[in-house]
């Protein structure tokens, strides 16, 4: 096969993958009354209609509230976790490190009804906690993988010296790894937000009847029929989760830098 | 107490909350599960706890639920396939390209950021009776009624492809990325022809990458309910359908039980297949 026949390739497999997405945008800003082809004109209606729908703003607001929660909590047990395992010798680390990682390994679905189970045997039924609970343990494993694959390559040198010149392990970890490490937490953080957002399988079975998710409500809306407003709200979304990312790349790019 | 022993306490300490975490919930509730699965749902509505067959019974003989899990299977399989055939040639071009490598890695990043739900609903956009598709058709007057292309076993293949995909070629592109370059010419100054050196070096050395691509594809793919509920019609359950079903709708547990617990062994199966060749730290590579 020719260079040039991979290279059309690889483009129309791009395509693949962007080309829905963009028509989602595209149609968001379509002013024809069905929001649908033909495009007759640009037209911020639809965002109007979304900004004025009350149960996407609450289901907006629960996301946030969640994914913030979420990337705060497993965040915090993931790096001290990836610190005891990057940092010190702990008998089966590799039995610990696939425990860390199980929660990926098992289908989503039977963590989802595991937990549901379990928790309402304990007469914790479905409510705002249980899907806490829910995203923390979905997450957790790629705070895990992240932040480990950083602290790996952050000398252990560094925090000696500053223990050899009188600091104790805490001021030494306070002062020397934990601002090498920030981009790491930051980006831990954010892939568990981003994550807890985007998150539908478990969330279905763990939420209470009344609270809706962002996807939960993109979701109930579609069993109806595709409105433009769902094109609005996914544009927001995309605009949202890639734009956000890329400005926390270049926050993180900063600190890097400026640490060089 | 000594200083040694502080010191050795330390890991165990940063450890305990995330192993607490996983323990209470993840690794006692699947046993939960398990148990649960041999308790009875009752005619009142009240689960009796017991040891009772049962639910496995059921799931076990009753062809309707074996063949589900067949199509299920079927579909995660085409969906693999399909996904390692688009997939290799582009891993192969963005590793092997100089220029414009950062921008397609970035690119390919960003599908992960992009929601799930909406991925797959723009498939509706594209494909539904006032998609696209169907006015493009309509416009140039080669339709004259627009066609009935979604709700089928296609667009739900089609809808997995399009959220597995990057997986796939990030996975391979992860593995030729590691192959040295070389190689490829080494091959071919000794007199084989450059799809030969391909087929023979570059190929074989990209296996493992290839591998965790696939087997995340699969796993994703099979478990998967929510592209059959949103892309599917009435006839496309998958597996993970039945098991959202018997818990959600019919809020028989016990049942919903047996089901998930199928639905592990099998693709726990696979995963210990794969972890006998490859080993774990190749998936890790792909996911991190």
């Amino acid at each position: 096969m020719g260079w040039s026949v991979i290279r059309a390739w690889t483009a129309a497999v791009y395509l693949f993958m962007f080309l829905p997405v963009a028509v989602v945008v595209l149609l968001s800003f379509n002013s024809n009354q069905f929001g649908s082809f033909p495009v007759t004109g640009f037209s911020f209606r639809w965002f109007i209609e979304l900004w004025e729908n009350e149960a996407i703003l609450r289901a907006f607001k629960t996301s946030m509230i969640l994914g913030a929660l979420t990337a705060l909590i497993s965040t915090f047990l993931g790096v001290l976790a990836s610190l005891a395992l990057v940092r010190y010798k702990v008998p089966g680390r590799d039995f610990i490190s696939t425990l860390l990682i199980a929660p990926v390994l098992v289908p989503e679905v039977v963590l989802a009804v595991a937990l549901l189970l379990f928790l309402n045997f304990l007469s914790l039924h479905k409510s705002f906690f249980l899907l806490l609970l829910g995203h923390v343990i979905f997450t957790l494993p790629f705070v895990v993988l992240v932040v480990q694959a950083r602290l790996v390559s952050i000398r252990r040198d560094y925090e000696e010296a500053a223990m050899s010149l009188g600091a104790n392990p805490i001021q030494a970890f306070l002062t020397i790894t934990l601002p090498l490490l920030a981009p790491a937490i930051f980006a831990g953080m954010l892939f568990a937000f981003t994550i807890s957002f985007d998150d539908i399988t478990g969330t279905l079975f763990w939420k209470p009847g009344g609270i809706e998710t962002v996807p939960t409500q993109i979701f109930s809306m579609l069993r109806n029929s595709i409105s433009p407003e769902i094109n609005a709200l996914g544009s927001v979304m995309i605009i949202l989760t890639v734009g956000l990312p890329l400005i926390g790349l270049g926050i993180a790019r900063r600190i890097a830098a400026k640490q060089a | 107490m000594t200083l040694e022993k502080r010191e050795a306490r330390r890991p165990w300490l940063l450890l305990s909350p995330a192993l607490t975490t996983i323990f209470f919930l993840l690794v006692v509730p699947v046993i939960f599960v398990v148990v649960y699965s041999f308790w009875l749902r009752t005619a009142s509505g009240a689960d009796q706890p017991g040891f009772y067959l049962t639910n496995w019974a059921e799931v076990l003989t009753d062809s309707f639920y074996r063949d589900i899990l067949f199509h299920t299977l079927k579909i995660a399989t085409i969906t693999t396939v399909l996904c390692a055939i688009l997939g290799y040639p582009a891993a192969y071009f963005i590793a092997r390209s100089r220029r414009n490598k950062a921008m397609l890695l970035m690119c390919l990043m960003l599908p992960f950021w992009i929601s799930y739900i909406i991925r797959t609903m723009s498939w509706i956009n594209i494909l539904g009776v006032s998609g696209a598709l169907n006015s493009l058709l309509l416009a140039s007057g080669i339709i004259s009624e627009p066609l009935q292309l979604l709700y089928n076993e296609t667009t739900v293949i089609l809808g997995l492809i399009h959220f597995l995909l990057p997986f796939m070629i990030l996975n391979i592109y992860v593995s030729v990325e590691g192959i040295d370059e070389t190689l490829e010419d080494a091959a071919c100054s000794l007199g084989s022809t450059r799809w030969q050196s391909f087929l023979e070096v570059t190929l074989p050395l990209s296996l493992p990458g290839l591998a965790a691509g696939g087997l995340l594809c699969f796993v994703l793919g099979a478990g998967t309910y929510i592209t059959p509920l949103i892309l599917g019609g009435p006839t496309d359950a998958m597996f993970a359908n039945l098991v959202f079903e018997a818990i959600i709708t019919q809020l028989d547990w016990p049942l919903g039980s047996a089901l998930s617990l199928v639905l592990v062994a099998v693709l726990g199966a696979l995963i210990l297949i794969y972890n006998r060749f490859f080993g774990m730290s190749q998936l890790m590579k792909g996911l991190s």
